[in-house]
């Protein structure tokens, strides 16, 4: 009953902080703006089960992929492992989903299998940041700070992996030495077993008791960091998947402000009724982080930092500044900067700071050839060019801010409607004593 | 050999005839403005032209369809050149466009229809091959002597709109030997002109984008850089002048393989 209590106790507390920390995440969504409406529920899951389960973005990199997509599956199995603890320690059973007979001995060999295969790869993924010098994990973007969370992350789950092999190491022992029949089926655990050769059952049993206690509070300790880490990841990938910007990526959102306002422009007739459209006008494009769209934050939060985006981005591959993770993580940290000020203050809370220029340079922004390699490279399917030219959006059309050679093309476009200073009487030159070989 | 004159029709003219022509063959401004460029759309008017196609351009009523302003953050320029192709188009009746350039390409498929404008947007790589694939365009593949060519995957037709496959099955046809560069289709990088950059100096990096690009192409020992946008054509070009490499290797446009392989 007290083991119950315990438990109880625990899991209360690890809801009522993940909460208070889901809730205050929820009120800086608030302020976004809309991005699109979420249709299309068919399309919706087949990217959720192709790009999140089959991990089919991840495997652009095929080896570390590989790696990745083991942590990933690993996850989605030991879930239902967890889930049963979770029963027994509340309602004081043992091993409570026996009764899925075959399917419980999958479930828990499998759990066995990829806690091994897990941590091999997080080993991997730890050694490759401790002891290589891999180009993507570094940039400007990525502080001391960026590269501590990362390590704590992979440790807890080494250590939840290493805890899940011992508790069922352990169950193992026990089970045999007291001479019960066990139930379930632990492939691996059962090969780590056979390597211990004496011991007392009561041992087997502290060390299985143990682990589950290890196992179970590193999962709520992990689950309550997690809002507060880049391995939020973790629980938001997979919806970030789901809400994917279904278009081509070469399709750019319509800003329908704008086109209220060129319409009154080109019509005559309406342009004397304008009182009928006059709404009020926000900001045009994103110079901070609550004009970002609610997509764009939860794109900021469900990035892990991996670095696949910047790592296959022109411009940063020819030494420019311009880095689309740095984008994404500068999103994040503004909202974090600013979001509990316009909580407590409104929205109209101004602290001098945006996230243009303050943490995005327009340099970086004008670096930008929107050939989306980054959003094809992201393995959540994460877009960060609409950003970008969202914020490009706000530089000219607010602040008429633009390299001065872009501000000629914009002249040239307005004057002869070419980008380049040609007239439209030339525009037949090319057609000019043109020929065709008769066969 | 003997020649014949191409008239090549205008949108206007047609219609005061009484004609409505099957396709509005967007010239684009590279294609009006860019000598290299002109080339490419004489070989590919060439190619409609052997086809019989019905086809207009808009000739002097072509304007800008403010893709570069869009790309550079000027939505209110973009719109107001959108609004006015689409009135342009809807007098003219235009169903169906088909395009040599990515950008206009994908502006007119993917985002005309948010400001109204509905078309069948065809580019040229999807059309030539659906001719070839259909037996209305007999490519000679021994006319290039299995030279070695490479291809360049345009962003806007590649990532953008998921062409990747029409390309290389035309240029498979040209040549036994076509060899992919290292980086290609999805993974293809950028020519370094998107997104307006073809209108501004690069931002200061170590390096610039074509250059490395270029670098791609050369580590093929293609003979032939094949490309399909204006805008990587000048990069490539630039980058093969920059190697000292425009006498050895040439940067031609599908439409001009296609064109030379059937001597038009």
């Amino acid at each position: 009953m007290t083991k119950q209590i315990i438990f109880a106790i625990s899991l209360l507390i690890t809801f009522g902080v993940f909460s208070y920390s889901i809730n205050r995440i929820v009120r800086f969504f608030r302020l976004t703006r809309p991005a699109f409406p979420i249709r299309d529920f068919g399309k919706r899951i087949n990217v959720m089960l192709t790009v999140a389960f089959g991990q089919t973005k991840i495997f652009r990199r095929p080896v570390i992929g590989l790696f990745h997509a083991f942590v990933f599956w690993g996850f989605c199995v030991i879930i239902f492992g967890s889930i049963e603890m979770v029963i027994d320690g509340l309602t004081g059973t043992g091993r409570v989903l026996i009764f899925l007979g075959p399917v419980y001995n999958l479930i828990m060999a499998s759990g066995d299998i990829f806690a091994l295969l897990v941590a091999i790869s997080i080993i991997i993924f730890l050694s490759r940041r401790l002891f290589f010098h891999i180009k993507r994990f570094e940039g400007i973007e990525m502080k001391k700070i960026s590269h501590i969370d990362a390590n704590i992350a992979l440790s807890i789950i080494l250590l939840l992996m290493i805890s899940l092999l011992t508790m069922n190491t352990g169950y193992i022992e026990y089970m045999k030495l007291t001479g019960e029949t066990s139930v379930g089926l632990f492939p691996v655990s059962t090969v780590i077993a056979g390597f211990i050769t004496n011991g007392k059952a009561e041992n087997f049993r502290v060390m299985y008791e143990t682990s589950w206690w290890v196992h179970i509070l590193l999962i709520f300790l992990f689950a309550n960091l997690l809002p507060y880490s880049k391995h939020f990841h973790v629980f938001l990938s997979i919806p970030n998947v789901f809400l994917s910007r279904l278009e081509p990526l070469g399709k750019l959102p319509n800003m329908d402000n704008i086109t209220r306002e060129v319409k009154l422009m080109l019509d005559p007739d309406t342009a004397f009724n304008a009182t009928a459209v006059d709404v009020p006008q926000e900001r045009f494009g994103v110079k901070d982080a609550e004009d970002a769209s609610w997509k764009n934050y939860f794109d900021s939060l469900a990035c892990t930092e991996c670095g696949r985006c910047t790592a296959v981005c022109p411009a940063n591959i020819t030494g420019k500044k311009l880095s689309p993770r740095k984008v994404m993580m500068d999103l994040r940290a503004r909202m974090k900067e600013k979001g509990p000020l316009m909580v407590k203050n409104g929205r109209d809370f101004n602290d001098n700071r945006s996230l243009l220029r303050y943490y995005i340079s327009e340099e970086e922004l004008w670096a930008c050839t929107t050939c989306n390699a980054c959003a094809k490279e992201c393995p959540i399917n994460i877009n960060h060019p609409t950003l970008i030219i969202d914020m490009r959006r706000y530089l000219v059309m607010e602040e008429a801010s633009a390299p001065g050679e872009i501000k000629a093309m914009f002249n040239n476009i307005e004057n002869n409607g070419a980008p380049w200073q040609y007239s439209a009487e030339d525009r037949m030159v090319w057609a000019k004593d043109l020929e065709i070989n008769v066969h | 050999m003997e020649t014949r004159k191409i008239e090549v029709p205008i949108m206007a003219d047609l219609f005061a005839k009484g004609e409505r022509p099957e396709y509005l063959f967007w010239v684009g401004c590279a294609g009006a403005f860019d000598d290299r460029y002109k080339k490419v759309v004489r070989a590919f008017t060439r190619i409609l032209t052997h086809l019989n196609v019905s086809f207009a351009v808009l000739g002097k009523e072509e304007t800008c369809n403010g893709d570069p302003a869009r790309r550079a953050g000027n939505e209110m320029l973009y719109q107001m050149q959108a609004l006015q192709l689409i009135e342009i188009f809807r007098r003219y009746e235009v169903k169906k466009i088909i395009t040599i350039c990515p950008h206009c390409f994908n502006i007119f498929k993917n985002e005309y229809p948010d400001l109204g404008g509905n078309y069948e947007v065809v580019n040229y790589l999807q059309f030539l091959n659906k001719n070839i694939e259909e037996g209305n365009l007999k490519i000679d593949s021994k006319s290039l002597d299995n030279i070695s060519i490479t291809y360049h995957d345009p962003c806007y037709l590649g990532r953008a709109n998921d062409i990747y496959d029409e390309p290389r099955s035309i240029l498979k046809k040209l040549t036994g030997n076509f060899v992919e560069m290292h980086r290609n289709k999805s993974f293809a990088l950028c020519c370094g002109a998107g997104g307006a950059q073809m209108f501004k100096e690069a931002e200061k990096g170590d390096k610039e984008v074509f250059i490395e690009r270029t670098e791609d192409a050369l580590k093929t020992d293609a003979k032939i850089i094949a490309t399909a946008c204006p805008f990587c054509m000048t990069m490539l070009t630039d980058g093969l002048k920059y190697k000292n490499k425009e006498q050895e290797i040439r940067n031609l446009d599908i439409a001009e393989l296609i064109a030379q392989s059937i001597d038009l």
